[in-house]
């Protein structure tokens, strides 16, 4: 037993507690800033999972990853701008869109490797991007609003922001198992063997091509099933959730998360989204506590830490948060 | 017609200033074998500091030299600091790191110069048209931009073909180990390329300012398309480079300018208007696809790979 | 020729100016070790390359148990039963010696196409890949990581995955480099035992371990085969010799 008590799955736990805990607080101290934050974070963190898939144990770096956030987003408001609103019509659609849309991509840039790989990823989510900036009927690039979001008939009412978060939650600790389960199966061998050294797959008998495509499909439905989430959530898409420097930001998120497991990333989620809401404070209680004034502009530039923190991540702490406590334990 | 021959020139002269963007990018990916996401960022900086210092100076040659000198400097400093520790490492560390590199230097930028962007203005003198054909007016600028770009591009031809730095850059394109063999200074040429690069690109950044606005951020959009300029001319070629750019810039240029009104006449109007541009990018982004297929060296292979 | 297994016939593989192979062409028959010799940037290894599909010949063709697999590709050769070991090792580095070598039995187990059942826990995959790492005497290393064994050990390793690959025709590409005299022997031994049951296509540099080993010899010279035949007649033939065996006498003394 004691050594499952390690630093590393002592924080694991104490973050899902507060996962599953934050509601009370939410209801006691009356701040629902906390809970819509938290709600973006669970949802993006399932998008940063299905991404780690197919990067870090897949080995394949896409940059277009944030194209199914909008694929998933734009079928439910599409549709709910055409009048359907049923969530059992919406959410199956987006997801087999996104599927569609990663079986298309996967199939003609899972032919080149590494940084080719990236480029082509990048261009088709700049495709996609495109597209929707030219939808005028659904907003072009000024967005869609989403009046109301997906009806489940009595079910289940998404309005209700306690259920919602619930939902969330529950889809992403699903999202967390799945894939926990598919990389230690079979099939989750064969990805990671690929990563490691695909000839020698190729050469003992395995066809990588078609086991790397489903697993970059399954990736593209789990972020598609994201993008309708936060499309609920915020009642609002536009084409500047699928620019290339969004799938930056999952990137960022999985790395600095860790991309070794598949928690990692939901670690790198709470991570960057608390620090982007919490360091310009800090950083405006430190310039007051140093000059004696709160120096407004510093708490906007926060963004000025991210950039060399993220650059020092990747030059000394490669393993990401998880990394570093995984570490802890061996001291 | 008249209007064909100016869509034309005007997809020359994206396809120049691409082509600055593109041959930076290439050298440094040939021979230091980095993905350097930051590039954009030095085309951003070169246009503010060309901004600040016509600003300044009241002298748009004036603001075009310093600004050139700073961007130079900024680049070798970027590199001395945040490039080197990422030679050798492969390449989700290196888009990572200039990732990091590129959210940075928005924020930088706009700690600097503020949000809302600057402008800079021609000289008076600039801001007349010629007469190029019988009946066909451009504006001066634009073909100083082609000019001056052609000018840049037969010194690099210079550079790289009849100097010793020039053989060393071909050569360590082809095969990096052995420059480092013949007990070259590596340290030092791949600072010089690297501020080479920054230069290239913050000269593009500084022409096309007066035509559009200076503003954060300005370097992305075009740093993807000079991405696809190397993978379809071929890294480390230069030569490749070139004809890529102009078939791009030309692509684009043309598409913009046609494709909605084909789609209108065989589809419908508001899909013409809509499909327009993202149908040009995916020209562009077909025949990336497709080299990448068939050729995946690109066009003009740097040779001995 | 009625039992050769595996048939070359004219192979023949260009590289701009370069020819890696010239018209080869030899066999492979039941129950014999036939070693490949010659001297460094002879084409050993191009041909192993065009055996296991990873290059295409531009020339030739490659005959397996009577069908034609000239143009299929690597990962169907590997399942009719061609297995190779490499010549730089060529493992997953990240995963333990007994993950390596089950992967090699897990890609002859059926699709995998599986995403629940934990593989490692699957003892239809672990028992044929613990036999192996047994049989080459890696056993007590089962749960190392492969990064962290000696390069003799990853030489062995590659062993055990080709053996565990369901062969019917092993292609060695120097199995012996790098090892001391110790894992040499053991690895002679081992594979005189192997050959009673299967055929072995041999690429090696170590002359020992050839005569003692081969049933048959071919030379590679500039990628074409100067001379193919009986050990002892190899062994006699001026030309070879002087072509290849006359230096590798004289830098052994």
């Amino acid at each position: 037993m004691s050594d499952r008590l390690t630093a590393r799955n002592v924080f694991v736990a104490a973050l899902l507690a507060l996962l599953v805990l934050l509601p009370a607080y939410t209801h006691a101290t009356g701040n629902t800033f906390i809970m819509t934050l938290f709600t973006r974070i669970v949802i993006l963190a399932i998008a940063a999972v299905s991404l780690n898939l197919i990067m870090g144990f897949g080995g394949m770096v896409s940059f277009g990853h944030a194209a199914y956030l909008g694929i998933g987003g734009y079928v439910v408001g599409i549709l709910a701008k055409e009048g359907i609103n049923a969530g059992l019509v919406q959410w199956p659609l987006a997801l087999l869109l996104s599927g569609l849309f990663a079986l298309g991509v996967g199939a003609l840039s899972l032919r080149t490797r590494g940084v080719y790989f990236i480029m082509i990823t990048l261009a088709f989510a700049q495709v996609v991007y495109y597209v929707a900036n030219g939808l005028d009927r659904y907003g072009g690039d000024d967005g869609l609003t989403i009046q109301a979001r997906s009806q489940f008939g009595g079910l289940i009412d998404l309005s209700n922001r306690t259920l919602f978060y619930y939902l969330c939650l529950a889809l992403l600790l699903a999202t967390v198992y799945l894939v926990w389960r598919m990389v230690n199966s079979r099939f989750g061998l064969v990805i990671q063997g690929a990563r490691s050294n695909d000839r020698r797959m190729r050469a003992i008998g395995f066809p990588t091509f078609r086991y790397k495509l489903v697993c970059f499909v399954i990736a593209g439905v789990l972020c598609g099933l994201s993008g309708v989430l936060l499309a609920n959530h915020t009642n609002f898409i536009s084409p500047a959730l699928m620019h290339w420097t969004r799938s930056g930001d999952l990137i960022v998120m999985a790395v600095l998360g860790g991309m070794g497991t598949v928690f990692g990333p939901v670690i790198g989620a709470i991570a960057l989204l608390v620090l982007e809401e919490t360091l310009p404070h800090l950083i405006g209680l430190g310039s007051y506590l140093v000059t004696g004034k709160e120096v407004a502009a510093a708490k906007e530039y926060w963004q000025l830490i991210l950039g060399p923190m993220l650059l020092l991540v990747v030059l000394f702490a490669r393993g990401g948060i998880d990394g570093i406590l995984a570490r802890l334990r061996r001291d | 017609m008249l209007y064909l021959i100016e869509q034309c020139l005007n997809g020359i002269q994206l396809g120049m200033l691409l082509f600055l963007l593109a041959a930076g990018l290439t050298l440094i990916f040939g021979i230091m074998d980095l993905v350097n996401l930051a590039h954009g960022s030095l085309y951003m900086l070169g246009a503010y500091f060309a901004a600040t210092f016509v600003g300044l100076t009241d002298s748009f040659l004036a603001g075009i030299a310093l600004g050139l000198v700073a961007t130079l400097v900024a680049g070798m400093v970027m590199e001395l600091i945040a490039i080197r520790p990422l030679y050798g490492r492969d390449h989700l560390d290196h888009v990572l790191g200039t990732f990091g590199l590129l959210i940075f230097f928005n924020e930088l930028v706009r700690l600097v110069w503020g949000p809302a962007g600057l402008t800079i203005s021609l000289p008076s003198e600039m801001l007349t048209a010629v007469q190029v054909l019988p009946g066909v007016y451009y504006p001066l600028y634009r073909l100083v931009i082609i000019m001056a770009t052609l000018a840049v591009a037969l010194l690099l031809y210079l550079l790289v073909m009849r100097t010793r730095i020039g053989m060393l850059i071909r050569a360590g394109a082809s095969n990096r180990e052995m420059v480092g063999a013949l007990g070259v200074n590596i340290k030092l040429l791949y600072t010089l390329v690297f501020g080479l690069g920054a230069a290239l690109a913050g000269f593009a950044g500084m022409m096309q300012a007066p035509l559009a606005f200076v503003q954060i951020g300005m370097g992305e959009n075009i740093l993807i398309l000079a991405f696809v300029v190397i993978i379809i001319g071929g890294i480390g070629s230069i030569r490749g480079a070139f004809v890529a750019a102009v078939v791009v810039g030309l692509i684009d240029t043309m598409g913009r300018a046609f494709l909605p009104d084909l789609v209108r006449h065989f589809v419908s109007y508001s899909a013409g208007s809509s499909a327009g541009p993202a149908l040009s990018s995916m020209l562009i982004y077909a025949l990336m696809a497709a080299v990448l297929v068939f050729r995946p060296e690109g066009l003009f292979p740097a040779t001995g790979k | 020729m009625t039992d050769a297994l595996l048939q070359i016939e004219g192979l023949t593989k260009r590289f701009g100016g370069i020819v890696a192979s010239e018209n080869v062409t030899l066999d492979l028959r039941m129950g014999e070790v036939h070693a490949i010799i010659g001297p460094n940037g002879a084409g050993k290894t191009t041909l192993i390359g065009q055996l296991m599909g990873e290059l295409t010949p531009d020339a030739g063709r490659i005959v397996f148990d009577g069908q034609d697999i000239t143009a299929l590709p690597t990962y169907e050769r590997s399942l009719m039963g061609l297995a190779r070991s490499f010549q730089i090792t060529s493992l997953f580095l990240d995963f333990t010696a007994l993950d390596n070598v089950a992967l090699a039995v897990q890609a002859n187990a059926g699709h995998s196409f599986r995403f629940w059942r934990d593989a490692r826990t699957e003892s239809v995959l672990r028992e044929p890949a613990r036999a192996a790492l047994a049989r080459v005497g890696l056993g007590h290393r089962a749960d190392v990581l492969a990064a962290n064994l000696s390069h003799g050990e990853h030489r062995l390793l590659e062993f055990a995955m080709a053996l565990a690959n369901k062969p019917r025709v092993l292609l060695l590409d120097e199995p012996m480099a790098g090892l001391g005299p110790e894992e040499s022997a053991r690895m002679v031994a081992m594979l005189r035992e192997l050959k009673r049951e299967l055929p072995i296509l041999l690429i090696e540099h170590d002359m020992e371990a050839v005569f003692a080993l081969a049933d048959r010899i071919t030379v590679l010279v500039y990628g074409r085969v100067i001379a193919s035949g009986a050990l002892e007649m190899i062994r006699a033939n001026e030309e070879v010799r002087q072509a290849y065996l006359g230096e590798q006498e004289a830098v052994h003394g």
